[in-house]
């Protein structure tokens, strides 16, 4: 009766249809972008350099010009080949570009996840069990001040103290990691820190507040009652169960992150998905649009389908209902 | 207020007959109020004490105080608590400290708590949760553990245990649940077993196999046992001694069969008063030909669920047919899932149903008019989440009133005779619910329901969790407006002394079905089916077990 692997194997095979249903809708969606825009893309697209010759070449070249349903399904299909049109903007192939920035992308969002996971842990736990006291206070405070912190202003009060007063980490810059990963991991830590803090403070919150509905249900009480270590009573009975709530509110954080931090990108001068879909946009580039949020939907399918297989890992009741 | 022994059923008088547990003058306050004020006892091998007392008496506090298991902020304990056990000798639980307190717990004590849904841990297969305490008291491999854990589950008789071992919490039934904490709780083989309530979550009939499991266990073992209850009629099954607890205070400590026959105190005769029993008065007669009010025909409600493998569906209500007269009373009884409650969510339209049910010519299935609905009103059990924590009891009575247009213009004259109606003075107009205790709660829930002037009113375990004698004011209450405003019931209980206090006919629902439907007086009088008398027999007795078994 335990949860069998094909129990789970048939879980994460739903999820994957319903992932790819939603992928579908997205599709829909971005590729509506470029219809419903006002005025004419391609002619945004050329902007001062308009001739008509120009025009009609970029209009071939983006198959603007053949029937909607035949657009929609050659991008359709190009989608799943990976081929997501050609930018505007700098006549290089979306995927390309987006693929460039992904590798950032995605060390700031695990880095910096991974670090508000390493604070809020432990200090929500702490809190949690100690409702009440100093140490609760303390945190909760501390918390407030997190949350409410402007994310660029902790940015540039991390520079200040880390790589003006005490020089020890570089102030902006990205090195990939394949290329020169202690260049990497020194510049991953500021940008990395400064989302990280911001999340840990929200999480913090959410993990105190798990903790202190567990730390007084039944089962609790019961664990207890064994005479168990107060060790195992918080590892075993009360962390377990607070993580289950807590494992969305991380999933979502995630995902923010990853889909791109603006603000921290161009104070580290960060090379991620933040910055591109600003620089898109200013620049009215519709096919880095498009690619870019179907990348950032599929990012956030992707994170949401690994926390739901968490939770199936972790809860028998969703693994076995 | 000594805690001599009084020992009617002769149980554990043997030679070697010594104290497990002794408490002497046990004070509890909690800043300034006092909870518990000088409860002393003792208890020797296969004893039982019973604690009995109505929510708030101090019933818990008491006992969790003396275990040192009290875990509430600025709570002070005073008196002694001396356990004795076999193995690890004698210990003062009072002012111990937390690491002595370990020792003892889950080893030399044991607890099975109120509410088995809660009490067991969601995530953690059965053989993990029994086979903690194992490893911790008794330093066992997992494997040695898990063999005594197969032991303990099929000796609190769980159906294959070799399977149940790897199950989790939610693929048990309640009772289920309930023999599993039992397990957990004398799997390092307890001299002093603590039961706080451990009955009342369940159904009656897994009540009564409980009651005979700890019985049988208790016997086995020699383990003294201390069992909490609000319910007399369990205390009798169970107890050698009895302490009612009021407010705090021992207001009378004797043998069970001596306080039954002989209650010292007011506050005891009260308690054993309004303890719901059979053969009850019945509600007074009514015209056997009535008019017929609601008229239920083939009712069937399935719920569609779907399982990692498949869809699939349960069929919570099969074809159920029956019909209340007006100004009658129609109880519905069964045990849980036994689809009581989805006749009436069928017949308020809160699930799609089959069938046909006729109120006053008018079909209440599929879509209907507001003016319909507002025939129907219902009154839920829980009073403390069926009434708006930031709704003052008067707006609460009164929002059925505005929305459905009635007495417009005179609402708060209208709040005061239906806040009348129910007993409560006016003045309760404007009090929130916590402000209001459970019965005056369930009060402002019925002149709520009234509020619509409803042509049925659905009851659905509207005293369950009331103190038995709130209980039977509310009851009393139901059966005056009943007479004076003729109102019509559809009593769902799963307590058939109540139903059978209430009721002019009865509709048994067992798995969906109904079993047997016949006027009250002929069922009660003489019950058809056998699962009707299982449910009867599930009753614990008036007389208590040691009265029957001299």
């Amino acid at each position: 009766m335990r949860g069998s692997p094909r129990a789970l194997l048939v879980f994460l095979g739903r999820r994957l249809v319903y992932s790819a249903v939603v992928l579908l809708g997205v599709m829909v969606v971005t590729f509506a972008i470029v219809q419903l825009v006002p005025g004419d893309p391609i002619r945004l697209a050329l902007g001062t350099r308009y001739n008509a010759e120009a025009y009609q070449a970029l209009l071939e070249a983006s198959g603007l010009d053949r029937p909607l349903p035949e657009q929609f399904f050659s991008y359709i299909a190009g989608a799943l080949t990976g081929d997501l049109g050609v930018s505007f903007r700098s006549g290089q192939p979306v995927t390309v570009l987006l693929l460039e920035r992904l590798p950032a992308t995605v060390s700031l969002a695990v880095v910096g996840i991974g670090l508000a996971l390493l604070i809020a842990l432990p200090a929500g736990i702490w809190a949690g069990l100690r409702e009440g006291r100093v140490a609760d206070a303390i945190v909760r405070v501390t918390s407030q001040f997190g949350v409410s912190v402007p994310d660029f202003w902790m940015g540039l009060l991390l520079i200040t103290l880390f790589s003006g007063i005490l020089g020890w980490l570089p102030s902006s810059g990205y090195t990939p990691l394949a290329e020169d990963p202690g260049g990497w991991a020194r510049q991953v830590v500021l940008p990395a820190l400064t989302v990280g803090l911001v999340a840990a403070a929200i999480l913090t919150r959410y993990v105190r507040a798990a903790v202190l509905e567990v730390a007084h249900s039944g089962f609790v009480r019961t664990a207890k009652s064994k005479g168990l270590s107060p060790k195992v009573v918080t590892m075993r009975h009360v962390v377990r169960n607070a993580l289950v709530p807590v494992l969305t509110i991380v999933g979502i954080q995630l995902a923010t992150i990853a889909s791109g931090v603006i603000v921290v990108e161009v104070v580290f001068a960060w090379p991620g998905l933040g910055r591109l879909v600003y620089e898109a946009v200013a620049a009215r580039d519709y096919a880095m649009i498009q690619g870019a949020v179907l990348l950032i939907a599929a990012m956030f399918l992707l994170i949401n389908l690994i926390v739901d297989v968490c939770y199936a890992l972790v809860d028998p009741r969703i693994r076995l209902s | 207020m000594s805690g001599g022994w009084g020992l009617d059923g002769g149980a554990g008088a043997s030679a070697e007959a010594q104290t497990v547990f002794s408490v002497q003058n046990l004070h509890v306050s909690i800043g300034r109020s006092p909870i518990v004020e000088g409860v002393s006892f003792s208890l020797e091998r296969e004893q039982t004490l019973g604690i009995v007392g109505e929510s708030g008496s101090g019933k818990s506090m008491t006992v969790l105080a003396a275990t040192g298991l009290l875990d509430a902020p600025g709570a002070r304990v005073s008196g002694s608590a001396l356990v004795h056990d076999d193995r690890l000798g004698s210990q003062q639980l009072v002012g111990a400290s937390r690491r002595a307190l370990r020792r003892v717990h889950g080893d030399a004590i044991g607890f099975v708590f109120q509410d088995p849904s809660t009490s067991l841990n969601p995530l953690l297969t059965l053989e993990r949760q029994i086979t903690e305490s194992l490893e911790a008291h008794r330093g066992m491999t997992r494997r040695t553990a898990r063999t005594r854990a197969l032991e303990l589950l099929s000796a609190v008789g769980i159906p294959d245990p070799e399977m149940r071992l790897d199950v989790y919490p939610h693929q048990l039934s309640g009772g289920q649940r309930q023999r599993v904490m039992i397990a957990i709780a004398l799997a390092c083989d307890p001299a002093l077993l603590i039961a706080d309530e451990p009955t009342t979550a369940l159904d009656v009939t897994t009540q009564a196999q409980i009651i005979d499991l700890v019985r049988d266990l208790q016997a086995q073992r020699g383990t003294a046992v201390v069992w909490i209850s609000h319910d007399l009629g369990v205390i009798g099954q169970v107890a050698d001694e009895v302490i009612v607890l009021q407010q705090g205070q021992v207001v009378e400590q004797r043998g069970i069969v001596d306080l039954v026959d002989r209650p010292q105190h007011p506050y005891t005769r009260e308690l054993l008063a309004a303890r719901p029993k059979l053969g009850g008065s019945p509600p007074p007669p009514v015209d056997a030909a009535g008019e017929v009010l609601l008229d239920v025909q083939d009712l069937d409600v399935r719920f569609a669920v779907s399982t990692p493998t498949g869809r699939g569906h349960v069929h919570a209500v099969q074809q159920v047919s029956f019909q209340v007269r007006r100004g009658t009373t129609l109880g519905v009884v069964g045990e849980s899932g036994s689809g009581k409650s989805t006749i009436a969510n069928a017949l308020t339209g809160l699930v799609p149903a089959g069938g046909s049910a006729v109120l006053g010519g008018q079909s209440l299935l599929g879509r209907v008019p507001r003016a319909l609905r507002r025939r129907l009103a219902m009154v839920f059990q829980d009073p403390f989440s069926s009434l708006d924590p930031r709704v003052r009891a008067g707006d609460a009575i009164g929002e059925p009133l505005r929305v459905h247009r009635l007495h417009a213009g005179r609402h708060r004259e209208r709040v005061r005779e239906l806040l009348d109606l129910v007993h409560l003075p006016s003045a309760f107009a404007t009090r929130f619910p916590h402000e209001l205790s459970g019965g005056q709660r369930q009060r402002v829930s019925i002149a709520r329901a009234l509020a619509l002037e409803p042509d049925l009113l659905i009851l659905d375990e509207a005293t369950a969790s009331l103190d038995a004698s709130i209980q039977a004011q509310v009851l009393d209450l139901l059966r005056d407006l009943q007479q004076e405003l003729e109102l019509t019931y559809m009593f769902i209980a799963h307590d058939l002394a109540i139903v059978q206090q209430m009721s002019h006919d009865v509709l048994v629902m067992q798995k969906g079905r109904a079993v047997e439907y016949r006027p009250a007086a002929e069922l009660f009088g003489a019950p058809a089916e056998a699962y009707t008398r299982a449910l009867m027999a599930a009753i614990p007795p008036d007389r208590p077990r040691a009265a029957l078994e001299a």
